[in-house]
């Protein structure tokens, strides 16, 4: 996919009942790219996230990955190269190595138990491998989900704010081992995140989301020290813009 | 007959041998029947969720009656010749424990957070594989559901003795047979008999109990 689109939306509107919840005439995803979501709570970030890992269909609206059509009844093999880790990491019964297995397991991998260990050891949890996943912290959770979705090599990684409950070291560690996972694979990620700093130190672009529309897209540096959009302008400022 | 009489044996085997096939077809049916229910949403689901909790609360004469009368030799399954056999029990206790294994495999797989079906999807699962998942985090639910369904029917003695007869030797089952002592007077024999199904209810929950040990 890289050198090309990973997305390409148009015409996305996503309604729930009455109320239109996101609306976009484009919108694309460079193949290999790291892009920031930001915007406050309820911008439609997590709508659009979900779009995008196939977990829902627009109400109107078409997308393609790469150069296929894309959406909730997408073929699976085509669904599998995407992955989504949410901002409240819900782990599996059982251990937390089987949870980190968990995707390499269910795609019929042969070398699943040596993949899990490398990545428990990316997010520094080779300690907590035979600990029941119901007996870690949430910060450590949060690490488990990060390591589940990158076991199995995904092309894609959506974030929905992983970061929002972590300690600043975890944070720091979910940015170095997601950016490294981009480095090494040219991963195209999708981050979602209201803190600009963040967006500011992971993001190659940075897209701002208000009220489910689409108000500025641009490459990191100039979106927060030359942003267009006076609602961008105002929201890199800390302005309240909602 | 005595406590220990070896008469009692055939009894107490034909009790288990009743109450498990029974269990086992429910389970087989109401289990994937009750994922389904958990997970799905569609129109009249409400409808027929209700239709499943007012089938957990049966009385075990009427599911007696229906049977005796689909069995009967005017009925629809008069053919099968299944009246007054232990089959004509296991398909009125099948009956009875299809609703409930159904309806609490329900309940257990919808307090499964949705939330948590939809991280597994995004990790790449097939509709078998999130069903498989969502199953698993429902255990305890569903070993609950098959406990209650088994308490449920192996102490059921209206429709047992409507379509089975307490035949002895063919369709007596302890149940029926307590009754009977109990009719007979011989109370003494009838708390016996009472002992026997404590013992087989007591021996099921704690192979339960043990499993679940190991699954926790």
């Amino acid at each position: 996919m890289r050198g090309s689109s990973a997305y390409r939306l148009e015409n996305i509107t996503v309604r729930h009942g009455e109320r239109v919840v996101l609306q976009l005439p484009t919108f694309e995803v460079a193949a290999g790219e790291v892009l920031c979501l930001i915007g406050p709570p309820g911008a439609g970030k997590s709508t659009l996230l979900r779009l995008l890992a196939g977990l829902q269909s627009p109400t109107h609206g078409t997308m393609w990955l790469g150069d296929q059509r894309f959406g909730e009844s997408a073929p699976l093999a085509l669904k599998r190269l995407v992955t989504l880790v949410f901002q409240r990491p819900l782990l599996l019964t059982g251990t937390v190595r089987s949870n980190v297995e968990y995707g390499l397991r269910i795609r019929g991998e042969k070398d699943a138990a040596s993949r899990t260990m490398a990545m428990l050891e990316r997010v520094h949890l080779t300690h907590l491998a035979d600990r029941a996943a119901s007996a870690i912290s949430g910060g450590e959770a949060q690490l488990v989900a990060l390591a589940r979705a990158l076991a199995f090599a995904p092309q894609v990684l959506l974030l929905d704010e992983p970061t929002n409950n972590l300690d600043p070291a975890r944070v720091a560690l979910v940015e170095e081992v997601v950016l490294a996972d981009h480095r090494e694979r040219g991963t195209t990620v999708v981050w979602a995140t209201h803190n600009h700093f963040q967006a500011r130190r992971a993001g190659q672009r940075v897209t701002l989301l208000l009220d489910g529309k689409l108000v500025e897209t641009a490459a990191a540096a100039d979106f927060f020290d030359q942003p267009r959009d006076p609602r961008a302008a105002a929201f890199v400022q800390g302005k309240m813009v909602y | 007959m005595r406590a220990f009489d070896p008469e009692l044996w055939p009894i107490v085997w034909l009790t288990l041998r009743v109450t498990i096939t029974s269990l086992a077809i429910a389970a087989a049916v109401g289990i994937p029947v009750g994922v389904w229910l958990g997970l799905a949403r569609f129109p009249g689901k409400q409808t027929l969720t209700a239709l499943v909790y007012t089938g957990m609360a049966l009385p075990p004469v009427v599911v007696g009656l229906l049977v005796y009368l689909l069995l009967s030799r005017s009925g629809p399954l008069a053919f099968l010749e299944w009246l007054f056999t232990p089959n004509a029990m296991i398909l009125a206790q099948t009956v009875m424990a299809l609703p409930l294994v159904t309806g609490l495999v329900m309940g257990a797989v919808a307090a499964v957070p949705s939330e948590l079906v939809r991280q597994i999807r995004s990790l790449g699962a097939t509709p078998r594989q999130v069903w498989w998942a969502i199953l698993r985090e429902a255990r305890l639910g569903v070993l609950f559901a098959l406990l209650v369904a088994f308490g449920r029917i192996v102490s059921e003695v209206g429709a047992a003795y409507m379509v089975g007869g307490n035949i002895q030797g063919q369709t007596r089952v302890l149940s029926t047979a307590i009754m009977m002592e109990t009719g007979k007077g011989d109370f003494a024999l009838a708390l016996a008999l009472g002992g026997w199904l404590l013992v087989l209810a007591l021996s099921v929950n704690l192979a339960a109990m043990r499993l679940q040990g190991k699954t926790l």
